[in-house]
């Protein structure tokens, strides 16, 4: 009496199971005219289509970023981080002071290994002003990764701040605009790096080249390695930041034109859920490579090619010295991009080209050149000692404090 | 107050019916309660798991999963203890984070440092748990609260002591807690530690919930006037379930170290999975009914969905909305089994009666 009931609930849970699977792929159809409200928010101006990275997919951009890759960058090879493609330039005449300027950094967050380590030499950089009399302080808030605590920073160094010069890191691009641009009404030098804004009322946009170069170089090099076919297990920490979602939409479209089958995952950088989904992923089938849009994580990854016992993928993860080191130490295919950290500094020294009256590109693009495995044993060697969330192309060996500093990553 | 009489009739009588039957039988009707219930969905998900991925059959690869499916299950199994006495922790995930950037932090590449620091993480889950606890019972703030302020401040510890980003992995030796296993096994290969801590902390648990100190944490989350008045003493029986908790999550904290490394990520939405796989184990939320290997098994359901999503190649961006679909999907599926099971108990003969009080009220609604 009992075994039919039971039956008919468990039909019940399938067919509920199953009717929920045509639901969830009816509405992913549906998703062509509404794209998810957060995405399509930040990309109102370049949304095109919708589904993976497409929408964040601007082919000019690409065409851009994949000929800067081979750009000549004007200024010393030694000094990365002043080194620029030439182009429009600001004139600062006006900004032209004596006094030492009070800077006011509108931080978007330091709660990545990367912009912790961008950090720590900024604030060495602005030891060095400050002692040469350029800089008198700098008062920094920090958003912790929220776009209105950001807005809010930014209000206050408006109105309270009392400040000569505004840095801005922006916390998300479309969202930071208005503030970004009720900063230029001041009057005063504007300089945003990193990330961008849809604005071009700064003085100074300073960035490496950008997203699709990376997703070019990565993706190029994973084709070079691989077959036909292959299958390629791409991990990203979060959707929704452009610089993040143009490196795998850069990629995508490289895996997609050379037959290589990617597989994309968010991780949040979490190493449990990289692990699970790589082991999940091998038991499915062969992986032949893994693709990162940034290198937080790499070890798990590695390691669970290891604890399944199978051999090494080809691999791009990021001159983070974790994976310099877990490269190095198991030989596979790598290639380590880079997303060119000592971008920290040029900020600051564009303050003091700005009250020198120095024009300054108004457009400040930093080489960014991925770190190759000939290169890797020189990066390895003149960053030893540092932690494993150091990042190898930091460029502050000329400062102060090195390289304890960076070592004991005092975070100020 | 005539509903809760009523319950209390019907569960006086329902066991003793259940003991009639044939084993098939107490198992049949086991399966149709929630607790029950999680089992068939572990069942149906690991068959479409298979079907989706025939290398998931292999004895190895499923070993290995419930392997990496130990931490949460374990965090599930302490969940449990507070939801049945009618609390929550929300904690959880911010305790695991921070032994984790405690583990990564303070042993480093040091083996001798390794036993101390276990024992110290070992005392920060009981002295979180104590907090927790007495917040709750003694301030009188309501446990949703008490848990939230901890998550928050925990949190908050760990991004001052890291700064938000990762730091070094501990010794390879302490991460062969949650990284290794016994080698050279016949049929699996491998027997992850992990699974050995869970099997063994399972059985500990079922113990335990057969005890006074279970049986009055039940009492407790069921009515908890009637369980003081009963002469229990409420604030240390719910103490000790928080402690519970937040031990249970410095175990999957120290296993996930292991497992994967320091990360501050690591830990993130882990009481909301716990939660859910408690639920999803057919405990009730507000406390009095469930099993605690249900809630287990209910983890081990959640860890199933997410491999199966993988081997259907879900798209990532879809992920978590069809993840969740499901999820509510199977609790409602679990209710419904439940009260489906009930009902041939009204047709049987021996309470053939009570059908004819069907219309009255409080028969039918009294039930969930």
């Amino acid at each position: 009496m009992r075994t039919p009931l039971r039956s008919r609930s468990l039909r019940g849970a399938v067919a509920s199971v199953a009717a929920l699977a045509v639901l969830a792929a009816c509405s992913t159809d549906e998703s062509i005219d509404d794209p998810a409200p957060q995405a399509g928010e930040e990309s109102a101006s370049e949304t095109e289509e919708s589904g993976g990275g497409e929408e964040w997919f601007v082919q000019a951009d690409f065409d851009e970023q994949d000929e800067q890759r081979s750009a000549t960058f004007e200024g010393d090879p030694e000094q990365p981080w002043l080194q620029y493609i030439d182009g429009e330039m600001t004139d600062t005449a006006d900004y032209t002071s004596n006094k030492a300027q009070k800077v006011c950094f509108a931080n978007a967050s330091i709660s990545n290994p990367w912009r912790q380590t961008g950090w720590i030499t900024m604030n060495q950089q602005l030891k060095v002003l400050q002692d040469e009399g350029v800089i008198s302080e700098m008062e920094t808030r920090d958003a912790q990764d929220d776009d209105n605590t950001q807005i809010a920073d930014i209000d206050y160094f408006i109105s309270e701040g009392n400040c000569d010069v505004f840095v801005i890191s922006p916390n998300s691009t479309a969202a930071m605009t208005p503030a970004v641009e009720r900063a230029c009404e001041t009057g005063k030098p504007v300089i945003v790096f990193d990330r961008g804004v849809e604005t071009d009322c700064y003085t100074t946009f300073i960035h490496p080249i950008g997203g699709y170069a990376w997703g070019i170089d990565t993706a190029n090099f994973l084709v070079e390695n691989l077959e036909e076919g292959d299958k390629v297990v791409a991990l990203r920490i979060l959707p929704g930041v452009d610089v993040l979602e143009t490196r795998w939409g850069a990629a995508k479209k490289i895996f997609e034109e050379n037959g290589i089958e990617a597989v994309d995952y968010f991780t949040g950088a979490d190493p449990t859920k990289i692990k699970g989904i790589i082991t999940d992923e091998l038991t499915k089938g062969d992986v032949a490579g893994v693709w990162m849009d940034a290198g937080d994580g790499a070890v798990a990854a590695i390691e669970a090619f290891e604890d399944q016992g199978v051999d090494y993928p080809v691999m791009t993860g990021e001159d983070e010295m974790s994976f310099l080191r877990k490269w190095e130490e198991t030989g596979l295919t790598g290639l380590a991009p880079v997303y060119s950290n000592f971008q920290w500094r040029t900020p600051l020294l564009a303050v003091q080209k700005i009250v020198a009256g120095e024009e300054v590109p108004k457009e400040w693009v930093l080489p960014q050149t991925p770190i190759t495995e000939d290169e890797r044993a020189d990066f390895l060697e003149a960053n030893e000692g540092m932690p494993d969330g150091h990042y190898a192309k930091f460029g502050g060996e000329d400062l102060p404090g090195y390289p304890q500093v960076w070592q004991e990553r005092q975070i100020p | 107050m005539t509903t809760s009489t009523q319950l209390l009739d019907r569960a006086g009588r329902a066991p003793l019916a259940d003991h009639h039957r044939s084993l098939g039988g107490r198992a049949a009707a086991a399966l149709a309660t929630p607790g029950g219930a999680v089992y068939v969905l572990v069942l149906l998900l690991l068959v479409a798991t298979i079907a989706a991925n025939p290398n998931f059959g292999d004895p190895g690869v499923v070993i290995r999963f419930l392997g990496r499916t130990a931490p949460i299950a374990i965090a599930a199994i302490g969940q449990y203890y507070v939801i049945v006495s009618g609390e929550f922790d929300l904690s959880m995930g911010a305790v695991v984070a921070a032994q984790v950037v405690m583990a990564g932090n303070l042993i480093g590449q040091d083996d001798s440092r390794i036993l101390p620091v276990m024992v110290l993480m070992l005392a920060v889950g009981v002295l979180i748990g104590v907090l927790n606890g007495l917040g709750t019972t003694l301030l009188g703030v309501p446990s949703f609260i008490v848990t939230l302020g901890m998550m928050l401040a925990l949190g908050g510890l760990v991004d001052h002591l890291t700064g938000g980003a990762a730091t070094g992995n501990p010794a390879d030796t302490f991460r062969e807690i949650g990284r290794g296993g016994i080698q050279d096994v016949p049929v699996v290969d491998v027997i992850p530690y992990p699974l050995l801590i869970l099997l063994v902390l399972g059985a500990l648990a079922s113990w335990s919930m057969r005890r006074p100190f279970g049986r009055s944490l039940v009492a407790a989350g069921d009515n908890a006037d009637a369980a003081r008045v009963s002469g229990s003493s409420l604030w240390w029986l719910k103490t000790r379930a928080f402690i519970i908790s937040s031990l249970s999550a410095t175990v999957a904290g120290i296993l996930l170290v292991g497992y994967a490394g320091v990360h501050p990520s690591v830990g993130q939405g882990y009481e909301f999975t716990a939660i859910t796989a408690v639920v999803l184990g057919g405990v009730l939320l507000g406390g009095g009914r469930g099993w605690v290997l249900s809630a287990a098994a209910g983890a081990v359901a959640l860890e199933l969905l997410f491999v199966l999503l993988t081997a259907l190649g879900v798209e990532s961006t879809w992920r978590a909305t069809v993840q969740g679909l499901i999820i509510i999907a199977a609790v409602a599926v679990a209710g419904r089994a439940w009260q489906r099971g009930r009902r041939p108990r009204r047709t049987s003969p021996s309470s053939r009666h009570l059908t004819h009080h069907q219309p009255t009220p409080g028969t039918t609604t009294g039930d969930n």
